[in-house]
């Protein structure tokens, strides 16, 4: 007989011990490995007749896997790390799984009748979703270049599917296309990036690494600065592309545009986090490292965040369509949240920070695509002319719509505003350092400026909603009672996080 | 109950509108008379709070802040929950308490296209709310959200009700005041860091920028945000361009709000916040926002002398008096500060009343061109001299509200405090009191125009061209009254505002 057992006693012959696992550290992951298994087992066996409690399943899969997080905070002896360091199970790490879990639990709840209005292959999607959640949990956790590309690969892959699953929809086949060949691309720059770390330090673990003396404050450290810094700028890059930001933007209005808009909502929220929180990683490493990789960070951060927030917003303005308005408005939103990063001497305040914009703006981001496939739904239309007159007709989803619009402009008494307000704090922290200061401060009020551009075109939407006259059919509009759940949950956490300690407090964790 | 009312009473009376709201929201829209009489209800018993807390109000200690509460709100950056109000804010509290029960009152039968009263008056306590929070808070996190709700429903109000090219009108009353406030949130937060303590709250903060010596080139910067901020909601030169419009297309609830407090959110923030904060970067300051008020008096007043719409004439007499408050607080002296307060309870009583009457106006000549107007005195005698009355309170006639804001102002302005040059503002009193020369020119030759002489052609046989109705009589009678008696007892405010306005201005004398 051939057991687990056996197979370990012949690995350790050959010199391998497995590493320490604590099973309780990565129950969240085998949670959702199993349901991954059970949704697709359920759906070979049962085929016709089970298909349409799939998604339902999907949705405890992902609740079922935030029970392990909550006895994990219980249980109170974080951080607990794994494989040297290189898998890390804290309370940051935690906070991001949760709303990993919550974002895409919402994603599955807009997906719902959409699939099925569509009569696309549905139970297929929920087996990918959940594997592409998996990676992100994973990621969050994941203090290793070969965790990081993984796990990355994994919450991107699936989504290049996902992306083209209106296969008879030649906008969905451009957008998986393009998303696929655009990810790939990145992929490899990445690795490209992560080849030249390696090949300095000999380690892909971030622990390792910043032990090594040989880099930090030796003689030869000089010489390796320019070979780690090519290295630092692929993989700064690599992720970029992962988070829309300017100039490797170019993928995501099509692919937003294209793909079935639940898929859009889980690339705007979950998968631009996942990148947030790779850079957040790699940041961190390379702050650290030294200080050439640390002025690197900073400069190139400073640069992209600039034109990220100014192109994206600019852009924005100009759109008529309400999902290509979100993406782009999407890619400025990522841009604010670079911003954090040039604040290099006070990391943890700027990881921070970034970490309650992205809890708040997966709630406001995946409320407002709520409201646009509630739209969709009765007009078939994502021109933001056709949410003409929808407060006379809908008033309610007006009102919702109105305070997600808010929320992205960053008004009180919104999530966003917290968010933003964060964003502010760390740029105007009083830097010892001259240099970092008048680059935060720069930023600060860049930040401010684009802020009054957003209101422009968010307002356009209000406008729409509010003054204009509705242009068709305006009976009242039939919210399916999963659209109903997702709308409450995310109007629920956007005003939370406006009016209490929430957010900042689960990112000062 | 006393008790009670004594810890609580200032919350109860800044949420008090909130709940009236919620009742607001389960009662079916067609029901609009007992949507009026619940609205009505709450801001009356809103009103009793506020008259409960005045009559407990210490009034030989004005210059404490009293029935003060802290809580903790936003524990991660200090932000509080910290209420109260001095002297400063009691007359613009007693004015808002005032202003908004009278509107509600004249909406019972003037609701604007195109109708709605449920969302209008839910608006106009969402408003009261905000106006209420703005004057009562303590800490800059705290009053800065009030400050920006109050943007919210104004805009909705502008946009929706407003005359035809209210979209317009809207965007840019809210684009202009967000710039200004992302700037002054960037302030607030320079301030945070700079004191080094990390704290919101206003008073903690103007001991610590004196304590902490910060350079005074910081202090300038950081004024100037907060100038951005409160000027343009004030607005002072060249910011002021959104009021005409907002004004001008606002409906008459709209614009009477505006005029009577929202505007004063401005000047309140100077006097409040900016002054106290950062005193020796005020008197960098005020030789320029001295400049920039003397230019607004001449500006608004030439402004109203080429206008030939009878609301945009009242729009741009707001800019010219709001010159005055801002030259009073220029001052830097006693005598400013005080006349400044004074302006903007005059202003808000007069101004108000006189587009209550430009709203009337409009209802029965459904015409606010001046060159179409004439004969209001044959016609509809007592609206008639409603309007002559007012007319004249607001060109500062002695005997009335309105000297009291212009007159110790310009006085003030020729023995400026904290060793601002004499000679630069006894020249901006020169300018003002030629200002006051341009206001009864322009007042008077309006009401030549639209009140005396014979009555136009078209409207001979109007009969809609009536006196003031029940409605009316009651919205406006309290308000004529105060301006009567505010003009003949004046010591009813500088009694109250004496005391704290000394402890501000106590820095530069």
């Amino acid at each position: 007989m051939f057991t687990l057992d056996t197979f370990q006693v012949l690995l350790a012959d050959q010199g391998f011990e497995r590493p320490n696992i604590d099973w309780h550290a990565v129950s969240p992951e085998l949670v959702l490995l199993a349901g991954g298994a059970l949704v697709t087992l359920v759906d070979v066996i049962g085929l016709e007749k089970t298909r349409r409690f799939i998604p339902m399943l999907t949705g405890l899969v992902f609740l079922a896997a935030l029970i392990p997080i909550v006895t994990l905070f219980q249980a109170g002896d974080l951080p607990r790390t794994m494989f040297d360091s290189a898998y890390i199970v804290d309370g940051y790490s935690l906070v991001l799984k949760v709303m990993f879990l919550l974002a895409a639990y919402v994603v599955v709840l807009m997906g719902a009748d959409y699939l099925v209005d569509g009569d696309y292959y549905d139970s297929e999607f929920y087996q990918l979703i959940m594997a592409s959640v998996l990676g992100a949990v994973v990621l969050a956790s994941s203090r290793d270049f070969l965790f990081i590309f993984l796990s990355i690969e994994l919450v991107t892959i699936p989504a290049y599917m996902m992306a083209a699953w209106r296969k008879k929809d030649l906008k969905s086949n451009e957008a998986g296309l393009k998303y696929m060949l655009m990810g790939v691309f990145a992929s490899s720059i990445l690795l490209f990036g992560v080849s030249w770390v390696y090949g300095t330090t000999g380690s892909t673990n971030f622990k390792e690494i910043l032990s090594l003396d040989i880099i930090n404050g030796s003689p030869n450290a000089s010489g390796l600065t320019y070979v780690l810094g090519l290295g630092t700028i692929f993989v700064l890059v690599g992720l970029c592309f992962k988070v829309s930001a300017v100039p490797f933007h170019t993928w995501a209005p099509d692919t937003y545009e294209g793909a079935p808009t639940p898929l859009t909502a889980y690339l705007a929220v979950v998968s631009k986090a996942a990148g947030f929180v790779g850079l957040i990683a790699v940041v961190k490493l390379f702050v650290q490292l030294n200080n050439g990789t640390s002025n690197i960070v900073q400069i190139f951060m400073w640069v992209i965040a600039a034109i990220t927030m100014t192109v994206g917003n600019l852009i924005a303005m100009r759109q008529q369509n309400i999902v290509r308005m979100l993406a782009y408005s999407g890619i400025a939103q990522a841009g604010y949240m670079l911003a954090p990063f040039v604040v290099v001497d006070n990391l943890a305040l700027a990881t921070s920070s970034i970490v309650n914009y992205l809890l708040i703006y997966s709630a406001m981001n995946l409320g407002a695509f709520t409201v646009v496939i509630i739209v969709a739904r009765r007009t078939g239309s994502g021109d933001i002319n056709s949410y003409a007159g929808l407060f006379k007709y809908a008033p309610g989803l007006a009102v919702a719509m109105t305070l997600f619009l808010f929320s992205l402009i960053g008004l009180p008494p919104t999530g966003g505003f917290i968010a933003k307000f964060r964003i502010f704090e760390v740029l105007l922290w009083s830097s010892p350092d001259e240099n970092t200061s008048w680059m935060a401060l720069s930023l600060a009020v860049l930040v401010a400026v684009n802020s009054v551009i957003a209101a422009y075109y968010y307002l356009n939407v209000v406008k729409q909603m509010w003054f204009m006259p509705a242009l068709g059919d305006d009976s009242a509009i039939k919210v399916p009672i999963s659209l109903k759940v997702a709308l409450i949950l995310t109007l629920g956490f956007t005003l939370i996080f406006g009016l209490s300690n929430l957010a900042p407090a689960l990112s000062e964790l | 109950m006393t008790n009670f009312l004594n810890e609580w009473g200032i919350t109860a009376m800044v949420f008090a509108p909130l709940l009236g709201v919620l009742i607001m929201l389960a009662i079916p829209k067609t029901q609009e008379q007992l949507l009026k009489v619940i609205a009505l209800g709450t801001t009356l018993i809103t009103g009793g709070i506020g008259v409960y807390l005045l009559a407990n109000f210490d009034y030989n200690n004005s210059a404490d802040m009293q029935f003060a509460q802290s809580y903790d709100w936003i524990k991660v950056f200090n932000a509080k929950y910290s209420v109260g109000f001095d002297g400063i804010s009691l007359p613009l509290i007693a004015l808002t308490l005032l202003v908004v029960p009278l509107v509600i009152i004249y909406s019972w039968n003037h609701i604007p296209n195109p109708g709605n009263p449920k969302t209008f008056l839910i608006l106009i306590l969402i408003l009261h709310t905000g106006m209420l929070g703005t004057f009562v808070a303590r800490d800059l996190v705290l009053f800065f959200v009030f400050f920006e709700v109050v943007l919210l429903p104004m805009y909705f109000m502008i946009g929706v009700w407003g005359g035809p090219e209210r979209q317009y009108a809207a965007i840019k009353f809210f684009l202009y005041t967000l710039f200004g406030s992302a700037l002054m949130l960037v302030s607030f937060l320079a301030l945070y860091w700079l004191t080094g303590s990390q704290t919101f709250e206003i008073v903690r903060l103007s001991e610590l920028v004196a304590e902490k010596g910060i350079p005074l080139n910081t202090q300038v910067l950081i004024f100037a945000g907060m100038f951005m901020g409160f000027g343009i909601k004030v607005p002072i030169f060249p910011f002021h361009t959104w009021l005409p419009d907002a004004h001008t297309q606002a409906p008459t609830q709209g614009s009477v709000i505006l005029a009577a407090v929202l505007l004063k959110l401005g000047t309140y923030g100077f006097v409040r916040i900016a002054l106290p904060i950062l005193p020796d970067a005020a008197v960098e300051w005020a030789p320029w926002i001295g400049l920039l008020a003397v230019i607004g008096i001449i500006y608004g007043a030439l402004g109203c002398l080429a206008q030939t719409d009878m609301k945009r004439l009242i729009a741009f007499s707001s800019v010219a008096h709001m010159g005055y408050v801002m030259l009073g607080i220029a001052t830097l002296t006693d005598l400013g500060i005080n006349a400044a307060i004074f302006g903007m309870v005059a202003h808000g009583l007069i101004t108000g009343m006189l587009f209550f009457i430009a709203g009337s106006v409009k209802e029965r000549y459904h015409t606010l061109e001046i060159k179409r107007l004439g004969g209001l005195l044959l016609q509809a005698p007592r609206l008639g001299w409603i309007f002559g009355f007012c007319t004249m309170a607001s060109l500062g006639l002695p005997g009335l509200a309105g000297f009291w804001g212009e007159f110790p102002a310009i006085l003030a302005s020729y023995q400026p405090g904290g060793g601002l040059s004499t000679t630069l503002f006894r020249v901006y009193m020169l300018v003002a009191a030629l200002g006051t020369v341009l206001a009864a020119g322009y007042l008077l030759w309006l009401l030549q125009r639209t009140a005396f002489g014979k009555v136009p052609e078209e409207f001979k046989d109007d009969t809609h061209i009536k006196n003031p109705s029940l409605t009316e009589w009651l919205a406006w009678v309290p308000l004529l009254v105060l301006i009567l008696l505010l003009g003949v007892f004046p010591g009813l405010i500088f009694d109250v505002t004496e005391a704290p306005v000394s402890l501000i201005s106590g820095v530069w004398n």
